[in-house]
């Protein structure tokens, strides 16, 4: 390391690394250097001007954020010379800014009004007339009705060009002219754009669920975690007697640093979504009625009772949202198996559970978040990063731009907007054979000898690029993202991830599917014993009695078709939700739990960190938290060891977070590497399906966030093949399909895509038009419909 | 000696009685200071702050722009605002609303009004028979600045030269 280098700042003297500018040598100092287009997490624009600074020895004053700081100079932030460039910036910024700051969704978080009122003159010179900005239509999340307020820092457009990975927004004209656009007939699609309402220090850029809805000064605040992603960003969430107003991003390094996705920030409108249950309710002589609560426990506890006493507890399933708190969980599944029954699961979307009882222990992200960025080579297997996880894939976008190679093997050609070295995109049932040959390519490289089971492969030139790259740096580590837990043959895909860790001194790690992903391992909700059913398992061999716990079965699970047969059929389902789901066709017993906003609880997120949250406003109508709903009817049902008082007492009996660390371990062992030929290859004319879940309707709260379903990512969904496989079976883009998987059907608009794999057809799951439909991943046809 | 017998005398003649009774009797004949209210009224300042009212421009469309800076700065927390967008795309109030009990008549809402929209007028004669006839709907507040919008005008003309 270089030496620091000395220098003066208001007299005060302060050291900083070399590369450093004055700015940071003023903020290590405490000092503040009015700015408006100097960001932290941003390149350097120096454009606006308003953080000139006197500097000893330099004729005129110089912009604190694009001055490096040198040894040995002297700095004046306060003096006559610096004052008075700041005063002429903040006139000159003011000339063409309105007055219409008590309409200004920004008024009273405002750097322009703050900043105004610390260095502008109390009067304006100006008389001429002020110039006018037509309004830009950009989405259905970012306003800009107003794009006269904008003073043109550019922080937006380099959010979007830097970290969103996505030019979106740019700026035409020049002087007076200038102007903030969007490209000509498109909106602002990134997954982080709410980022943009943030960073613009003006009101150019509002939130548009927010509009006029609430001021700044009137909304309390609470510190709250994000459930709609494994990574538990921070959040604060902002409310107003007992409504949620809205959210924005509270500042953790570790995680979220000051960002945080759209998913998270504007899931909040679906908290209150009408269809909201606010009353318990139980089936009478087959229709739904509002009963009290009590009613409704004593019912569900007999119903669950009944089951038990004449069918046996092996008879009784518990399916619970990998959504769930920490605490929910725990209790669920405690009051599953004071029941007897060991049915038990959280992982909805899993279809191959062999890895049961063969890992180390839990599965996660194999290191800290922040770590990400100081990996040299990177290998991520079946994700869609930027929707799955739209904060982690901004950690290998800022690092793929250093010297991170980032290679990617998938079952679909979405960009991750990442610089990527390799990117392989193969069928699904391809996708263990594909491993296997970056495996024998990296045997190859590494002189090593291939795993017992991958002898006799060729390998082909993208596992060679793959492996060469894999091989070549210093800390590498290999990702496996939602589709390779999802996959059919999951197992398989951790041990030859394993493989190739091995072979080139790789970490593994599970980028995780929600909130709780780990959470729900650590809350031990999972089958036990040998005879206890999975999640799979348990919807193929229907039992005769569910306990649903923040679920939507069409929705939620691998196979939505035979969830829903599943549920259907069940003499008795107990759905503990906080929406009117569909279980309203089928349920006996309704109970309104309340969402994250409403309760206290935990969320372990992927890199094994626990973190507790309170409620933000009381739960709305008759809903309860659910682990005091749990714990009730545990009471009534008579079982033991359900006397807590507090979340926290559930939090701590369920798991403490000193033990964390120690059970968390992605080591696999004891399976059949081989891969059967032809094992997963459908029959030669059937289709596979690819199934991703849609960003905007991965849980319960955000497909009821009415402006995220207005977004591009929230279209109806469309059936994408390769342009080769539709010219065999006679369709064209734009055709109307049905496309039929087991007994369900859907019809779906076709799309052609040229990187797909052939004889595969992308359909997301999750998706109400697609609930009839089976597994994520197996064969389906499609034809030309009407 | 000398003192005390002065003292007797001065109090033997009523002296300090018939002083007191010729100040009484003066106001006899003074002008009277009294107000005969309700038939006579006493003046008063174009500054008065009397009831609250919502007032309109011209052309019928309410002044109020729901930037609830009157709801932020009444010390007595009278005033509860919600806003909306309005199908026309302007910054409205759903429901404005001011509680009379607790208003102290600080008149800090209407310094703080930037579209001159809440006022105070002079109104001082009205009154509730229940606690809840003195909690003032935008309805309500409204039809008080139609009603008097003429006096408001007055008042706010003459008082323009002094802000």
């Amino acid at each position: 390391m270089s030496a620091m280098l000395k220098l003066e700042v208001d007299g005060r003297e302060v050291e900083v690394p070399p590369g450093s500018t004055v700015m940071d040598a003023a903020t290590q100092l405490g000092i503040f250097v009015p700015h408006f287009c100097y960001h932290k997490k941003l390149s350097i624009a120096a454009n606006c001007r308003m953080c000139l600074v006197h500097v000893e020895k330099a004729p005129k004053p110089l912009p604190a954020c694009a001055t490096p700081a040198t040894e040995g100079m002297k700095v004046w932030t306060q003096s006559a010379q610096a004052k008075q460039a700041q005063n002429g910036v903040m006139e000159l910024l003011l000339i063409n800014h309105p007055l219409d700051c008590p309409i200004c969704d920004q008024g009273g978080e405002c750097q322009l009004q703050d900043i105004a009122v610390g260095y502008g003159a109390s009067e304006s010179r100006y008389t001429e007339p002020k110039r006018v900005v037509m309004h830009k239509s950009m989405g259905a999340l970012i306003s800009a009705e107003e794009m006269t307020r904008c003073i043109h820092c550019t922080r937006c457009v380099r959010f979007g060009q830097e970290i969103a990975g996505v030019m979106e927004l740019g700026m035409i004209g020049r002087g007076e002219h200038s102007e903030i656009v969007a490209f000509v007939g498109k909106s602002v699609d990134s997954e982080l754009s709410g980022n943009m309402i943030d960073i613009c220090p003006v009101g150019a850029l509002t939130s548009k669920p927010f509009r006029y809805s609430a001021r700044t000064w009137e909304l309390s605040r609470r510190k709250s975690v994000a459930p709609h992603d494994s990574l538990g960003s921070n959040l604060i969430v902002q409310s107003k007697g007992s409504t949620v107003m809205r959210v924005v991003p509270l500042e953790n390094e570790d995680l979220n640093e000051c960002w945080i996705s759209d998913r998270d920030r504007f899931s909040y409108e679906g908290l209150n979504a009408p269809d909201r249950l606010t009353q318990p309710m139980i089936r009478q002589g087959g229709t739904l009625k509002e009963v009290d609560w009590q009613t409704a426990l004593e019912h569900a506890a007999k119903l669950l009772s009944d089951v038990r006493d004449q069918h046996g507890a092996a008879a009784l399933g518990l399916l619970a949202s990998p959504q769930s708190t920490l605490e929910e969980l725990h209790l669920a599944q405690q009051l599953m198996r004071g029941l007897g029954s060991e049915n038990i699961d959280f992982r909805l979307r899993q279809r191959d559970f062999s890895a049961d009882g063969k890992r180390s222990g839990i599965p996660w992200l194999g290191m800290k978040v922040a770590d990400i960025g100081r990996l040299d080579r990177v290998l991520i297997i079946g994700s869609y990063l930027r929707k799955d996880h739209p904060l982690l894939a901004n950690r290998f976008r800022q690092a793929a731009k250093r010297n991170q190679e980032v290679n990617l093997v998938h079952v679909a050609s979405d960009d991750p907007l990442i610089k990527l070295k390799t990117k392989l995109v193969v069928a699904p049932s391809d996708l263990p054979a594909a491993l296997s040959r970056i495996v024998a390519a990296v045997a190859e490289l590494k002189k090593l000898p291939r795993p017992a089971g991958i002898t006799n492969l060729a390998i082909d030139e993208p596992s060679r690029a793959i492996a060469g790259s894999l091989v070549s740096g210093g800390s590498t580590a290999i990702f496996l993202g939602s589709t390779a837990e999802q996959h059919p043959e999951a197992a398989r895909l951790h041990a030859l991830a394993q493989e190739i860790a091995l072979l080139c001194g790789a970490k593994v790690g599970f980028f995780g599917t929600a909130a709780n992903s780990v959470g729900g391992y650590l809350a031990n909700c999972v089958p036990g014993g040998a005879k206890g059913l999975n999640a799979r398992a348990m919807l193929e061999a229907p039992r005769k009695a569910y306990v649903l716990l923040n679920l939507e079965p069409e929705l939620d699970c691998h196979d939505p078709a035979a969830a829903m047969r599943a549920v259907k059929s069940a003499d008795c389902v107990v759905a503990l939700s906080s929406f009117r789901t569909r279980a309203t066709e089928y349920a006996q017993v309704l109970l309104p739990v309340a969402p994250f906003t409403e309760t206290s609880g935990s969320f372990v997120n992927t890199e094994g960190i626990r973190q507790s949250f309170n409620a933000v406003v009381k739960p709305l109508g008759e809903a309860r938290p659910a682990w005091k709903v749990l714990r009730v009817l545990a009471n009534n049902l008579g079982i033991p060891g359900f006397d807590f008082d507090s979340s926290e007492s559930v939090r701590d009996v369920a798991c403490r977070t000193a033990d964390i660390p120690a059970r968390l371990d992605n080591g696999i062992s004891g399976i059949d590497l081989a891969t059967a030929a032809g094992a997963n290859q459908p029959a030669s004319n059937a289709l596979e399906r690819i199934a991703d879940v849609p960003i905007y309707f991965a849980d319960a709260i955000v497909r009821r966030a009415e402006s995220l379903q207005q977004t591009k990512d929230s279209r109806e969904p469309r059936a994408t093949m390769s342009p080769a496989t539709a010219a065999k079976l006679g369709l064209s883009s734009g055709d109307s399909v049905r496309v039929r998987q087991g007994d369900g059907e859907a019809v779906v608009v076709l799309n052609l895509d040229e990187e797909l794999p052939q004889n595969c057809v992308r359909l997301a799951t999750a998706h109400p038009a697609c609930s009839g439909l089976g597994p994520m991943f197996g064969e389906v046809s499609v034809e030309r419909a009407g | 000696m000398i003192q005390s017998i002065r003292d007797f005398f001065r109090g033997f003649l009523l002296l300090e009685l018939l002083q007191g009774l010729a100040l009484t009797g003066s106001y006899l004949f003074r002008r009277k200071l009294t107000v005969r209210y309700p038939e006579e009224k006493a003046p008063l300042s174009p500054r008065f702050r009397g009831l609250h009212a919502l007032r309109r421009y011209p052309n019928g469309e309410e002044r109020c722009i729901g930037c609830k800076l009157c709801e932020a700065v009444c010390p007595a927390q009278a005033i509860t605002i919600e806003t909306a967008q309005r199908e026309d795309g302007t910054r409205r109030t759903t429901r404005y609303d001011i509680d009379m009990t607790k208003c102290i008549y600080c008149g800090f809402c209407e310094e703080s009004c930037p579209v001159d929209s809440i006022v105070e007028t002079a109104i001082y004669e009205y009154h509730g028979e229940t606690r809840g006839d003195l909690h003032y709907t935008k309805e309500m507040l409204l039809a008080v600045g139609d009603r008097y919008e003429e006096s408001i005008a007055r008042d706010r003309a003459k008082d323009s030269a002094y802000r």
